[in-house]
C-alpha cells in the first residue's frame, strides 16, 4: 500500500530529499479535470473542463471570481479550492478597504503560496490538494500564475493543469509566442482549442467547458454559455478548413513526473 | 497648577448636510447637498453624500463624515461578500436590514450617521428607509435626514400626505407624484432649506433610480 | 497634595488615563499647511515653526516630506505624532518597494491608508493629533487630499489646515485656477503664507515650498518672505485707542 516508509507524515524527508506527502498532493491536481489559462498584454482567459461525477449529477464549479480584476481556475480537490478562493476574496476585500485600489495579482499569489507552504511544514496539517491558475490584471498588465500544493508558484504566458493537460500544454507551447499580441477573441479561441486537446476526441460543447475573461476595461466574468457555443461553432468551421491541409499533429506523450516541489 | 485647562477631546464632529428621498410607484429619488462643513467652516463644496451600495439601492448620509465613510465601506465590503455567495445584487430591503444591523452593532459607540436608504424593492416599486444613528428604521414613502431635515420634513408631510401607518389594512406608502414632480419638489425643498440652514448648500445632487438604470442630476445652490 | 494627586482626586477617570498613554492635548505643534493643484502637479507650503503652547520652541521643523515616488505629505499639529506617522509611512513604502514587481502605492492609496490609520486611532480614543495634507501625481493623475485627527477626509483643488482654512482658503477660492503655472502657484502660496504670517501668531517667517510632479518631489530650502511693518498704525499701536484700558 505505501510507497515507502517516508510518506506517512508531511514533514518527514525521504533520504533522497523528497517530501512524499507533498508530492501526493501534487498528484491530486492531476486527478482533477483540466483547467487552462493564457494571457496577452491586456487580457487573460481561463477555461476549464466540466466533468460530472455521474450521469445524475451536475458538474462542480471550477472557475471562481475573486475580485473585479482577478479570477481563478482550479484542478484537484474542489473543496480545497473553495476554501482558498474564500481566502483570496477576503484578502482582496481587505486590501481595497485599506487602499481603495485593487490588490496587485502577483502579491496575492505570493500570499497564497505562503499559505500553502505552511501546510508542508506542520505535522498536524495537510497540504491543499488543489492547483490554481490565477489570472488577473494590475498596473503592469495582465498576468497568469500557477499555484501548486507545494507552495511553489510560477508565472506563465499560458498553462494547463489537471488530467490530460499535457495535450493542452503541447498545444499552448506550440502557439504561445503569438499570445502576447493576441486580441481577446483570439485568446478565447486558443483557450477552447487547448481545452479540446484535453478531451481526447470527445466533442467540445458548451456544456462541457467554462470560459472566463478578465482584461483592460473588462472586469473578470464567466462568459455565458450561449456565447461560448458560438465561439465553439466558429472554430469548428475554421478547423474543418485546416483539416483539409495537413493532418492534425498528435502529441499524446505520457504524463511526466511530478513538477519540482 | 499644572492642570491643563482644555476642552475635552471629542471623537465626533458634525459635518452637516441634508438628505432627502422620495419613493414613487416605479422610481425613487435620492438627493443630498454636497457641502461638507465643520462649525462655521466650510471644508469643501463638492463632497458627495450619496453612496451606491447596490444596483438598485443608494444611501444618502449626513452627520460625521469619517463615520459615514466607514459605514459606507463596511456596507460595500459586505455587499461584495454577498455577491460572491449569492451571485446576485442585494435587494434594497435586504440592504436596509443590513444597514440597521451594522448601525446597531455599534450601539454603545455609535456611528454618528443619519441615513436615508432609497431604491427599488423586489417588485420594482420605489422604497425609502429612514434611520436613526443606532439602527432603528422604518420603511416610508419619503423621508429627510440631517441638518436641514427639520425645515424640510413638514413641507414633505404637507405636500405628500402619506396614508397613516396606523391604517388597517396597511396602505402603500409610495407617493402619488410623477417622477418629474418629485424631482421638482426635491429641488424646491432644498432651495428653501438652504436659505436658513448654514450647514447645507453649494450644490444639490439628485439621483433617480428606475428599473432601467440610474440617472444623476446636479443643481447649483447658495454658496454662503 | 501635589497637583497630580489633585487631578486624580478630581477626576476618577484620570487614574486610568495615567496608566495608559494617550494624547489628550498636543505638546509641540506646527501651524497651517497649504496645498494646491497646479498645471503640472501639486504645490505645498508650510512654515518651520514648532510651538510649545505659545512659546516658539523650534525654528527648523520640516513639515513637508516626500513619501515614496509619487506622494508628498504636509502636516500641522503635534510634531511627534507626525514623526511617528512618517515612520509608519517609511515602513509602508519600504514593504511596497520590497515586492519590486512594478506596482507601487500612489497618493490615493497613501491618503486612504492614512485615513484608516487616523480613524482607527480615534476609535481607540488615542488620536494622532494632526491635520495632514497629502498630494501627489501618478499616471498623469493629480491628487490632493487631507485628513484630520478624527478621520475626516476629502479631496479638493486647494486645501489648507488650521488657521489656513480661515485665512488662506478665501484667497485660494478667489484666485486659484486649473492652469496655474509653477511661478504663479508659488506666488499664490506666498501670498497666503504672508497673510498667515501677519495674522497667525504661531506662524514664523521661515518656510518651505514643495513641488511634486510626474518627475518627482523637490522641496525648497528654507527661505523667508518680504514683509512690511512700516504702516503708521503699527508705529504706535495704542494711538487712537487711548483710554480704552
Amino acid at each position: 500500500m505505501f510507497r515507502n516508509q517516508y510518506d506517512t507524515d508531511v514533514t518527514t524527508w525521504s533520504p533522497a530529499g523528497r517530501l512524499f506527502q507533498v508530492e501526493y498532493a501534487m498528484e491530486a491536481v492531476k486527478q482533477g479535470s483540466a483547467a487552462i489559462g493564457l494571457r496577452s498584454k491586456t487580457h487573460a482567459v481561463l477555461a476549464s473542463v466540466n466533468k460530472a461525477n455521474s450521469e445524475l449529477s451536475s458538474h462542480q464549479k471550477k472557475i471562481f471570481k475573486i475580485d473585479d480584476h482577478i479570477g481563478i481556475a482550479i484542478a484537484g480537490l474542489t473543496a480545497d479550492g473553495r476554501v482558498l478562493s474564500r481566502y483570496l476574496r477576503s484578502e482582496c476585500i481587505n486590501y481595497s478597504f485599506t487602499y481603495e485600489s485593487p490588490l496587485p495579482v502577483g502579491r496575492l499569489v505570493v500570499q497564497l503560496a505562503d499559505k500553502a507552504q505552511v501546510c508542508t511544514q506542520r505535522s498536524w496539517k495537510r497540504p491543499y490538494g488543489v492547483g490554481l491558475l490565477v489570472a488577473g490584471l494590475d498596473e503592469s498588465g495582465a498576468h497568469l500564475y500557477y499555484n501548486c500544493p507545494s507552495g511553489n508558484y510560477f508565472e506563465y504566458q499560458a498553462f494547463a493543469i489537471g488530467s490530460r493537460s499535457q495535450a493542452a500544454k503541447t498545444y499552448l507551447e506550440r502557439k504561445f509566442e503569438t499570445f502576447m499580441d493576441s486580441s481577446r477573441e483570439e485568446l478565447i479561441k486558443d483557450a477552447l482549442f487547448a481545452i479540446k486537446e484535453t478531451l481526447q476526441g470527445e466533442k467540445l460543447t458548451n456544456s462541457i467547458c467554462t470560459v472566463a475573461v478578465v482584461g483592460v476595461g473588462e472586469p473578470f466574468h464567466v462568459m455565458d454559455q450561449k456565447t461560448v457555443q458560438e465561439v465553439i461553432d466558429s472554430l469548428e468551421i475554421t478547423e474543418e478548413r485546416a483539416d483539409q491541409g495537413a493532418a492534425m499533429q498528435e502529441d499524446r506523450s505520457p504524463e511526466t513526473a511530478p513538477m519540482d516541489i | 497648577m499644572g492642570i491643563k485647562q482644555q476642552a475635552n477631546w471629542s471623537p465626533y464632529d458634525n459635518n452637516g448636510g441634508t438628505c432627502v428621498a422620495i419613493a414613487g410607484v416605479d422610481y425613487c429619488v435620492i438627493a443630498a447637498d454636497t457641502r461638507m462643513s465643520t462649525g462655521y467652516n466650510i471644508l469643501t463644496r463638492d463632497y458627495s453624500k450619496i453612496c451606491k451600495l447596490a444596483d438598485k439601492c443608494l444611501m444618502a448620509s449626513s452627520g460625521f463624515q469619517a463615520d459615514v465613510k466607514a459605514l459606507q465601506k463596511v456596507l460595500s465590503a459586505r455587499h461584495l461578500i454577498y455577491q460572491h455567495q449569492h451571485n446576485k445584487q442585494m435587494s434594497c430591503p435586504a440592504m436596509a436590514q443590513l444597514l440597521s444591523n451594522t448601525l446597531y452593532y455599534k450601539r454603545f459607540f455609535p456611528y454618528y450617521a443619519f441615513n436615508v436608504l432609497g431604491g427599488l424593492d423586489n417588485e420594482g416599486k420605489g422604497c425609502v428607509f429612514t434611520y436613526d444613528a443606532v439602527g432603528s428604521y422604518e420603511r416610508v414613502g419619503y423621508s429627510t435626514q440631517g441638518s436641514g431635515s427639520t425645515l424640510i420634513m413638514p413641507v414633505l408631510d404637507n405636500k405628500l400626505k402619506s396614508p397613516s401607518p396606523l391604517l388597517l389594512p396597511a396602505k402603500d406608502a409610495v407617493t402619488p407624484l410623477s417622477e418629474s414632480e418629485a424631482v421638482d419638489l426635491v429641488k424646491d425643498v432644498f432651495a428653501s432649506a438652504v436659505e436658513r440652514d448654514i450647514y447645507s448648500g453649494d450644490k444639490l445632487e439628485i439621483v433617480v433610480v428606475k428599473a432601467d438604470g440610474i440617472r444623476r442630476e446636479y443643481l447649483e445652490m447658495r454658496k454662503d | 497634595m501635589n497637583s497630580i494627586d489633585a487631578t486624580i482626586a478630581e477626576k476618577g477617570l484620570m487614574s486610568s488615563e495615567m496608566g495608559s498613554e494617550r494624547t489628550l492635548y498636543p505638546y509641540v505643534t506646527g501651524t497651517s499647511v497649504i496645498g494646491i493643484k497646479y498645471k503640472d502637479g501639486i504645490l505645498m507650503a508650510a512654515d518651520m515653526g514648532g510651538s510649545y503652547g505659545s512659546t516658539l520652541r523650534y525654528k527648523s521643523v520640516e513639515r513637508l516630506k516626500p513619501i515614496g515616488k509619487h506622494s508628498l505629505i504636509g502636516a500641522s499639529g503635534e510634531i511627534s505624532d507626525f514623526q511617528e506617522i512618517l515612520r509608519y509611512l517609511d515602513e509602508l513604502i519600504l514593504y511596497d518597494n520590497m515586492w519590486d514587481d512594478g506596482n507601487s502605492l500612489g497618493p490615493k492609496e497613501v491618503h486612504n491608508y492614512l485615513t484608516r490609520v487616523m480613524y482607527n486611532r480615534r476609535n481607540k480614543f488615542n488620536p494622532l493629533w494632526n491635520s495632514l495634507v497629502l498630494g501627489g501625481v501618478k499616471n498623469g493623475q493629480k491628487y490632493l487630499g487631507t485628513v484630520s485627527m478624527i478621520g475626516v477626509h476629502f479631496e479638493d483643488n486647494h486645501i489648507a489646515t488650521g488657521f489656513g482654512n480661515h485665512l488662506a482658503r478665501p484667497i485660494l477660492r478667489k484666485e486659484w485656477h486649473e492652469n496655474l503655472s509653477f511661478e504663479d502657484g508659488v506666488k499664490l502660496l506666498e501670498k497666503c503664507m504672508r497673510v498667515l504670517l501677519y495674522r497667525d501668531r504661531s506662524a514664523v517667517n521661515k518656510l518651505q515650498i514643495a513641488k511634486i510632479t510626474e518627475e518627482g518631489v523637490t522641496i525648497s530650502q528654507p527661505y523667508s518672505l518680504k514683509t512690511f511693518w512700516g504702516f503708521s498704525a503699527f508705529q504706535n499701536p495704542t494711538k487712537g485707542a487711548e483710554g480704552s484700558w
